[in-house]
């Protein structure tokens, strides 16, 4: 993780998120057994947070509903995602925090493959190779810090991070957005405490 | 086929957690396992069914990766990802901790007794091979540290009957190494895997040892004699392919049979059996039998009992060890 306020990618495009899922009449009924599709898993992943910035995977670009694929039968998932940049050093953290999210969120039964898209990273097979290694990957979870970075990364964006935003910023809405980017690079590093003043200030 | 696995007994573990490795012990009485819940269970046959005689508890601070209890089978060693290994003595039906072994950076992944027991080798994520000698007051001394490999080191493994020792790494390499002067050092690199190789196994006679890897394949190397009487000479003499889905996690070579099993990532436990028509140097392995959903997750582990010819252990991330027989009619 890249420490202070120094982002590696300052102005990442953003995206536009895709609407809620449309429910059909046959996913109402409980009598049909519903697979698990694409969709499904691209929700689970797509509002995970940026470790950089306060945007989610989705709105950066780094996963999309064409990269996910599902085979229920078969009882697996492949989901590539897309750096935003090709050197970004938060490449594993991202596939850390989505393999993270599938394996907490999907039955044991399934095998969860998560990748980075073809051609899109400098250490692309370096990162694929970690992400794919289940006892690197179970060792990195029994560590606490590393575990608490990656909790924050799938914690739905809620009012406490708006606040410890919010603390660095005068609230003009455009400022917060450059500010904000910064505050959420310190955050791991410096904890907000939510029970303070700062909590209140803004609501 | 004629040949089959039948299922003899599953037992649930390590519930709620990653049954990680296990192991008999020399006489094939007990069975040791290990997983993410930091526990070990000893396990003992009681009538038909497999038991838990002791839980070995507080010897780790982190998930327990493997165990291997010593020639004599009085004592077992446990490999943790909390750096350290934990040496445990058989007294009456229980064990106790009797030392722990400190020195490696990072996690432990592997270790292994040397023949005559008075040898251990412990290898971890560091990229460090570590041989300790043991004295007659059961003190540990680390002898040697070799930094063969360039990543994170995953299996090592005694040669049979000499002091030999082979190690399997996140660099795709094994190393052999051999004392020389007092100093252990690596004799031979084999190159051939494209991926992580994850374990390793000698055949009876040491002459032969079996590999598995992540990039799906169990490779059979083999030593040759070397003219220049230096450096040691292993060369692959078969890969088998196209039969496993995923990584292959473990191989054990059966030293009553010869028959070589293996664990892997597509939930399945599969058994080969070498062509006897073939020679030495071109041996052929078919698949003489496999169970396709051995484990209802990836299959971490496969070992042969040392005295029961056909009796195979094996265990999962599902947390369960299961028990199984191989049958030749």
């Amino acid at each position: 993780m890249s420490a202070g306020g120094r982002l590696e990618n300052a102005n990442p495009v953003i995206f536009q998120r895709s609407g809620e899922r449309l429910l059909t009449a046959s996913d109402e009924d409980e009598d049909v057994h519903d697979r698990i599709d694409d969709r499904e898993i691209f929700d689970l992943i797509r509002s995970i947070n940026d470790p950089e910035h306060p945007l989610s995977l989705e709105e950066l670009n780094v996963v999309e509903q064409v990269r996910v694929k599902v085979n229920d039968a078969e009882s697996s998932v492949g989901v590539e995602f897309t750096p935003t940049i090709p050197h970004c050093s938060m490449a594993t953290l991202i596939g850390l925090s989505i393999k993270v999210k599938l394996l907490r969120s999907l039955p044991d039964r399934f095998k969860i493959d998560v990748q980075i898209t073809p051609g899109t990273h400098a250490s692309e097979e370096a990162v694929n190779k970690q992400l794919a290694d289940k006892e690197r990957v179970a060792a990195a979870l029994e560590n606490s810090s590393l575990l608490e970075v990656v909790n924050q990364c799938l914690t739905t964006r809620s009012m406490p991070d708006l606040i410890c935003i919010c603390q660095v910023v005068s609230l003009s809405v455009q400022s917060w957005y450059m500010n904000s980017c910064f505050c959420w690079t310190l955050m791991p590093q410096s904890k907000v405490d939510s029970s303070s003043e700062n909590y209140i200030m803004i609501i | 086929m004629k040949e089959a696995l039948s299922l003899v007994q599953r037992v649930s573990a390590h519930p709620d957690s990653r049954c990680w490795f296990v192991s008999w012990n020399p006489s094939g009485s007990l069975v040791a396992s290990c997983g993410g819940d930091k526990a070990i269970r000893i396990w003992g046959r009681e009538g038909d069914s497999w038991i838990c005689k002791s839980v070995l508890q507080d010897g780790h601070q982190r998930t327990v990766r493997k165990v291997a209890w010593s020639p004599c089978g009085n004592y077992l060693a446990s490999a943790s990802f909390d750096a350290t290994t934990c040496i445990w003595k058989k007294k009456d039906d229980d064990f106790e901790s009797l030392t722990v072994l400190e020195g490696h950076e990072n996690e432990v992944k592997c270790v292994a007794w040397a023949p005559s027991g008075n040898l251990l080798a412990t290898c971890s994520r560091d990229k460090s091979v570590w041989v300790w000698e043991v004295d007659e007051e059961d003190e540990y001394e680390c002898v040697t540290v070799v930094n063969s490999h360039t990543q994170d080191v995953k299996h090592v493994v005694w040669h049979p009957t000499q002091e030999l020792l082979a190690s399997a790494s996140y660099d795709n390499n094994i190393c052999i190494y051999r004392e020389e002067d007092d100093d252990w050092e690596c004799r031979a690199t084999l190159q051939g895997h494209t991926s992580t190789v994850w374990s390793l196994s000698f055949d009876a006679t040491g002459q032969r040892l079996a590999s598995g890897s992540d990039d799906r394949t169990v490779k059979i190397w083999k030593e040759y004699p070397n003219e220049a009487g230096q450096d040691l000479s292993w060369k692959c003499v078969c890969t088998l392919s196209g039969y496993h889905g995923r990584t292959v996690y473990d191989v054990a070579w059966c030293p009553l049979t010869g028959i070589l099993a293996t664990a892997s990532g597509d939930d399945a436990v599969r058994v080969f059996k070498e062509d006897e028509s073939t020679g030495p140097d071109q041996p052929v392995f078919s698949l003489a039998a496999q169970v396709t959903k051995a484990h209802s997750q990836d299959v971490n582990c496969v070992a042969w009992n040392p005295k029961e010819a056909g009796l195979l252990a094996t265990c999962s991330d599902d947390g369960d060890f299961a028990i199984w027989r191989f049958h030749e009619d």
